[in-house]
């Protein structure tokens, strides 16, 4: 892999020619919090942000997303017909990412990007987009990365990683996206190789030793599933919870969603909406039946499926990159570490009550 | 790759109202594109997305069976937003149908056995699919007796009585029709609950006997233990799930059931798969 020294002077000139060949998106200041937005000419990504509030998944799967139009105006040859809607997947570039959102997109991947069916809305904006990384060297006291199977320099899902060497940003070139990126933008100061990686390395191990923040999740896979959904716990887990799902539409993992129709007149669109878990409606049948009518059993589900049903599914892990926003916004205080713990301690033969 | 959420459009050639109480018709369709129909193989114990633009979709087991061509026919019970306007549309209306989704009844272990049918109200769609792929002249020496036992509040309330009355006559399937109640005095079949009835008529276990169970649950929650007691394996029972559900193809993430998506990894399960599952369907 190659290296490159990006002196700050040149970084403005580079986004600026990124402009010509990118659609940009990065972090912007917005009140009290940071966002990823589309960067208008001449605006340049906050690089001196932590995270923002949200998480980028939006960039590849918006909140609320056009698949289809179609005329119910019976005078029209194609009434009734859906038609694809117009998607525009010119490249694009998101300058900034932290590493445990963009590796985010690579467990979102294996939902989106199957043997069988591909999203092919997911897939085409995932594919358009080149995804330059900033690493973290002054975490949140929430992040607990390292342990959730990422990591402050974590170079997965990232085709360059920029780590911030005061004046100069050290570019690590991931891909041959992340090399086309670095070509357009005209940065061009290759480095020693060896000595550049060498010194990435110490960053890393200097920003991976400021994560404190941990959780213990080797036990999970082996835990069984009827047994950690009968688990005593959960009414306690979910009782302060209020259901209103910022841990989902927060997480950068998160991916359900609905599909609703909305008609105006005689046209209309068929739309798909983010989801929540979270919401009784989401699993409410057209017979009244709900299985998952109780808040708790909306609670349940959420942390079984980060913490055990992906693991199960997929052998790679937790849904989960550690990010630390479900905590740092929930209105409750729901602390996913802590569920962690408790579910991958889970012993069912255990007695209820410690011996005296 | 085909975009996965876009229907095949389709016409409705056909709609038979199935019930006395008029909540349930059938929908024969006709795709618009021929070559669609090819493309939407299917096997009995599938269901698709009923798909109406302007109010949704709705996932519904197909009750045709992949032996009859030309068309594909789904029974839609009354429910919600998007049946309430299908049972309003009329013949030759345009609309979409997306799939076939979801696995399938288990053709191929099912082959060369005794197959055992247990149905109740209206969820003997995809079970009529089943019967009829198995009765086509080519695929019935393919298995060995079977029992059909289906039931429904009153004689008012059973699917598809032509054919019912018709597979009474053969001596190649046995019917097991009952009614839970009728003041019909010329009703010459069982009275009783579908448990009851699967009690009396169900053939003994066998390691060649395997038993489908589509119905309310109610029905299911008193025919399983009537299975246990005849000695029926939990391998060799199978039942077909409901779930909400919105893309049908395991990615919206509503409709599981632990690590499984009812659209995706069923909508059929073993009885041995779901005790193992969390009980929360």
């Amino acid at each position: 892999m190659t290296f490159v020294k990006i002196d700050k002077n040149a970084w403005e000139a580079g986004l600026a020619r990124l402009a010509a060949a990118y659609r940009l998106f990065g972090p912007v200041k917005e009140g009290h919090s940071h966002e990823f937005k589309a960067l208008d000419a001449g605006q340049r990504p906050d690089m001196a942000y932590v995270n923002t509030r949200r998480s980028p998944k939006a960039l590849i799967y918006p909140q609320s997303e056009k698949m289809f139009d179609f005329s119910l105006d019976e005078t029209q040859a194609d009434h009734h017909i859906l038609r694809e809607a117009e998607k525009d997947y010119a490249p694009c570039a998101v300058i900034g990412i932290r590493p445990c959102d963009a590796d985010a997109f690579l467990l979102v991947r294996k939902n989106f990007d199957t043997p069988e069916y591909r999203d092919p809305y997911w897939v085409k904006a995932y594919e358009a987009t080149t995804f330059v990384g900033l690493a973290c060297s002054a975490p949140c006291s929430t992040c607990f990365c390292t342990t959730a199977g990422s990591g402050p320099f974590h170079e997965a899902g990232l085709d360059l990683l920029l780590a911030d060497e005061g004046g100069t940003y050290l570019a690590k070139v991931l891909t041959p996206k992340g090399a086309s990126l670095v070509e357009a933008a005209g940065w061009g100061d290759a480095t020693d190789a060896q000595a550049a990686e060498s010194r990435l390395q110490e960053l890393r191990a200097a920003a991976e030793e400021r994560i404190v923040s941990r959780v213990p999740t080797a036990k999970l896979k082996d835990q069984k599933i009827n047994p950690l959904f009968e688990a005593p716990f959960w009414q306690e887990v979910a009782f302060s919870c209020i259901n209103c799902g910022t841990c989902t539409y927060v997480c950068p993992t998160c991916w359900c969603f609905d599909i609703q129709d909305e008609v105006h007149g005689k046209e209309g669109i068929r739309y798909r909406n983010w989801d929540s878990c979270m919401y009784p409606l989401f699993t409410h049948h057209g017979s009244g039946h709900n299985p998952r009518n109780q808040k708790t059993q909306r609670v349940r589900q959420r942390f079984m499926h980060k913490l055990k049903y992906y693991v199960d599914k997929y052998g790679d892990g937790i849904q989960c990159v550690g990010c630390g926003r479900c905590i740092r916004l929930c209105p409750v205080n729901i602390d996913i570490r802590r569920v962690c713990n408790l579910m991958n301690h889970f012993d069912a033969t255990a007695c209820a009550i410690p011996a005296a | 790759m085909r975009n996965p959420y876009l229907p095949y459009p389709v016409r409705i050639d056909e709609i038979i109202t199935e019930t006395e109480d008029r909540n349930l018709k059938t929908f024969k369709f006709v795709f618009l594109d021929p070559d669609d129909e090819g493309r939407f193989a299917y096997r009995a114990g599938q269901f698709a997305e009923l798909s109406i633009p302007g109010k949704g979709e709705i996932p519904i087991g197909i009750a045709s069976s992949p032996t009859e061509t030309g068309f594909v026919k789904f029974t839609v019970n009354k429910v919600g937003l998007v049946s309430s306007f299908l049972h309003n549309m009329k013949v030759g209306d345009i609309m979409g149908i997306r799939g076939p989704l979801g696995n399938s009844y288990p053709w191929e272990v099912l082959e060369g056995k005794n197959v055992v049918i247990i149905g109740g109200g209206f969820a003997f769609t995809t079970l009529r699919s089943s019967i009829v792929y198995m009765l086509e002249p080519g695929n019935r020496p393919k298995f060995k007796d079977i029992h059909v036992i289906y039931g429904a509040r009153n004689p008012g309330m059973l699917l598809y009585g032509d054919e019912l009355a018709a597979w009474e006559r053969r001596d190649d399937i046995h019917m097991h029709i009952t009614v839970d109640g009728t003041d019909d005095p010329n009703w010459k079949y069982n009275t009783g609950f579908v448990p009851t009835i699967a009690d009396q008529k169900a053939p003994p276990a066998d390691p060649d006997t395997y038993a489908i169970i589509c119905g309310p649950p109610i029905m299911i929650k008193f025919t399983q233990p009537v299975l246990d007691k005849l000695g029926y394996g939990h391998d060799q029972i199978i039942m077909s799930l409901e779930m909400r559900m919105k893309c049908g193809i395991g990615i919206c993430g509503r409709c599981n059931i632990g690590k499984d998506f009812v659209c995706k990894d069923g909508p059929v399960f073993t009885l041995a798969q779901l005790n193992d599952m969390p009980k929360e369907y």
